[in-house]
């Protein structure tokens, strides 16, 4: 990891030299400092922004780490802030709007985003709040040569597809749990239920409130689902989370992932798994259920945003050289990391399924202010129906008790 | 001592005690009472690389006006405490009302997510407390009669699960418990059953977590009483032996009797202790089988994205009033040996 990060800093430098970049770094000497969460893609843009604007800045200070959703609110508050840039997703920008921490960014786009498409503006009633540069969703990742022993020749378009083919490869002794996904419970089951109840076609909301809508014949639908493709897990998967099943499959256990697109390079890389596994893993767009027409998963993106507790010209210097960083160079250098929403991405088998789903036109995470709370109560009662222990319906309607109390709590509901 | 002197002798403790202790306590019930303001709403359009969809966000003038005048969030007095993420009393009496049978009502007192974690909490504080206290007698009693040469490296290993990090030791025990670990596929082959799963079932699930608090807790209530074998004076020992006691009997009738204080010491700390169960939970991801009120806690101030301060705080309170009520007995009794040793 560290000498990966030391030969991409100097193949930067190369490029710096080769003056591909005049980049624009806004005010000199200022002090830019980063939140993010830790992962390739995030160290290749921060990393990126730092070989182009490090030295123009009086200090260049990027914090990755797992925790960043949890300390970014805290971290934001003070003015100053401790931070001048968070690298958000879908709901961590709404976390952050809630509080007022993020500035409004267009007059700094005007500035210095001539190369960012349309299309990466984070628009919220025209004020643009972040700009994203890449996409992630869970989708179907499914192993083709288990798949055609058992007589099925294409990749499994329908959840109902799914659990055929589950039965298949059960019934031929191949494997005990041929599913696999991420059903931890807390915030992995509640995203499991969100994608499922939307490719049902399910509102989390009554339209236009915070009033609840789970408890209803799409959720009860989304429940069972749920609990059909459990059959065919292991035991334990209400245990697990993104890394477990990512063993899963490098181990040859599971032949039918919903998995999250970020885990695409690994898995297919070279490392952890065997070739057999590697190359006959194909990922493709998350299912539509219930002769719905919009994959059954939620997109997100991840993006940039600014402080709104910092003086401007630090806000602008740190979004110079972030922006500076989203070139197709950049993208060049680390294309199988994410699927990038930019310039010269070339998507390769790992985009593949992301691709296919935002292209199924599956809806994105809801940018709503209560929505995690939404997905809190999601993930903490849901659990009770998926052991066998209470009815789809009573399931349901704890999911909405818990979220009104807290939405109570919170101020969103009187 | 003079009144005097005693306050000035007690005064730096006691300010210390008042900062680090009360205050905090204090604190945390005052931000109990109180919820997050009423957030102003309004509808707009959200657009971004999947197309544009109408959404809602918070007016933040208008909120932020709101908290200006009450910093604290809005008084809510008890209300709290009585929600259904707390002692939900109407849930209770709704339950009691439409239920016909006992164990129809008990099913839904489980079902919230109070008594859930105190249930479990209650019951792991119940098995691993007795257990942790005899069996630590047991092996103090035994190293202490090991020869002289075994006794320090016994000591060391039986010291070993106490210096492991709580959270680091329940994720060990989490790995060998997986089917794929080594007790977990033990297990499955002692009873010759592959789909046998130690973290699918509740029952299973909680006889794994009291299994690892006895054996996080256990080295604690052995040195304890290792300590206190070594002050039984030899002359009530070889009395004992000179009246024809067994070893049975003279462990019974003197020994125990000498570690009481140290007994109820050391239930004094098991039952704080176990009744904060939280790291095995989160390490063995045992939160769809078994909650604790510390967990709950926890799941508050960071599973939804903003916190839910009130919440939290009640939880506290009332985690709080349950060690008191747990301890009372303890006390109790403490209070009276010191009465009768003082007269």
């Amino acid at each position: 990891m560290f000498l990966r990060k030391i030969a991409a800093t100097t193949a930067f430098m190369g490029l710096m030299g080769s003056a591909a970049f005049a980049a624009g770094c806004g005010p000199e000497g200022q002090s830019i400092r980063i939140l993010a969460s830790d992962f390739p893609a995030i160290h290749a843009v921060v990393g990126t922004a730092q070989a182009n604007c490090g030295t123009a800045a009086a200090e260049f200070k990027p914090n990755h780490t797992t925790e960043a959703r949890q300390i970014m609110n805290a971290a934001l508050t003070p003015n100053p802030a401790e931070y001048t840039s968070v690298i958000v997703a879908n709901s961590t920008l709404t976390q952050l709007m809630n509080d007022g921490l993020v500035r409004p960014l267009n007059d700094l786009v005007e500035k210095y985003g001539e190369h960012i498409k349309p299309s990466q503006l984070i628009t919220i009633d025209g004020q643009v709040m972040a700009i994203a540069f890449m996409a992630n969703s869970q989708h179907l990742f499914a192993r083709k040569d288990v798949l055609e022993k058992v007589g099925v020749s294409a990749v499994p378009a329908t959840y109902e597809e799914v659990l055929t083919a589950a039965e298949k490869i059960r019934a031929a002794g191949i494997m005990d749990y041929p599913v696999t996904m991420n059903m931890k419970m807390g915030w992995n089951i509640g995203e499991m239920f969100n994608m499922v109840y939307l490719g049902h076609g399910g509102d989390l909301f009554k339209p236009g409130s915070a009033e609840p809508n789970v408890n209803n014949e799409q959720g009860i639908a989304t429940l069972n689902m749920l609990k059909s493709l459990m059959e065919y897990a292991n035991p334990d998967i209400l245990t697990y989370a993104s890394n477990e099943t990512q063993g899963a499959w490098e181990a040859g256990e599971a032949s039918l992932g919903i998995m999250w697109g970020s885990r695409g390079n690994p898995i297919l890389d070279d490392e952890g798994s065997t070739k057999e596994i590697t190359s006959n893993t194909v990922l493709a767009a998350a299912p539509t259920v219930a002769g719905g027409s919009i994959p059954s998963a939620t997109l997100w993106w991840d993006g940039i945003t600014i402080a709104a507790n910092v003086s401007d010209e630090e806000a602008e210097a740190t979004f110079a050289a972030l922006v500076s960083a989203l070139n197709p160079e950049m993208v060049a250098a680390h294309n199988d990391d994410a699927v990038w929403l930019l310039d010269g991405f070339k998507p390769g088998p790992a985009a593949a399924g992301v691709a296919a789903t935002a292209q199924g036109g599956a809806k994105p995470y809801p940018m709503i202010p209560y929505i995690g709370i939404m997905h809190g109560a999601l993930g903490a009662e849901l659990s009770d129906f998926l052991k066998g222990s209470e009815s789809a319906e009573q399931a349901l309607a704890d999911v909405e008790a818990a979220y009104v109390t807290a939405a109570k709590e919170a101020g969103f509901l009187k | 001592m003079k009144h005097r002197t005693f306050l000035w002798f007690i005064l730096p403790t006691l300010s210390a005690m008042i900062l680090f202790i009360a205050l905090p306590i204090v604190s945390v019930f005052i931000q109990s009472l109180h919820v997050g303001h009423e957030q102003v709403i309004v509808v707009s359009e959200s657009c971004g690389p999947f197309g544009c969809t109408p959404t809602t966000s918070i007016d933040l003038e208008a909120t932020a006006k709101l908290q200006e005048e009450q910093p604290l969030g809005k008084f809510n007095g008890l209300a709290t405490y009585t929600n259904r993420s707390h002692l939900a009393f109407q849930e209770l009496a709704e339950a009691w009302r439409t239920t016909q049978t006992f164990g129809e009502f008990w099913d839904q007192v489980f079902n919230l997510p109070f008594y859930r974690a105190l249930i479990f909490t209650l019951t792991y504080t119940a098995v691993v407390t007795p257990m942790v206290i005899v069996l630590g007698l047991a092996i103090a009693v035994g190293v202490n009669n090991l020869p002289k040469f075994l006794k320090g490296p016994s000591i060391f290993i039986s010291l070993l699960p106490f210096l492991v990090t709580p959270l680091v030791g329940s994720l060990i025990l989490y790995w060998m418990v997986d089917a794929d670990g080594v007790i977990g596929a033990t297990l499955q082959r002692i009873f010759d059953d592959p789909s046998l799963s130690l973290k699918a079932s509740t029952a299973l699930t909680w006889v794994m977590l009291i299994v690892y608090g006895v054996w996080h807790m256990l080295p604690f209530s052995f040195i304890t009483f290792y300590a206190g074998l070594q002050t039984v004076p030899e002359d009530t020992m070889e009395a004992a032996q000179i009246d024809g006691a067994s070893k049975w009997q003279s462990l019974i009738h003197v020994i125990v009797p000498h570690l009481a204080p140290l007994m109820s010491f050391v239930t004094l700390m098991m039952l704080m202790d176990n009744f904060r169960v939280f790291e095995p939970i989160v390490s063995f991801s045992a939160e769809a089988h078994a909650t604790s009120l510390s967990w709950i806690i926890f799941n508050d101030l960071r599973e939804s994205g903003n916190p839910l301060y009130g919440s939290a705080g009640a939880t506290s309170i009332l985690t709080v009033i349950g060690v008191v009520i747990l301890l009372t007995p303890v006390l109790i009794r403490t209070w009276r040996d010191f009465n009768r040793k003082s007269h």
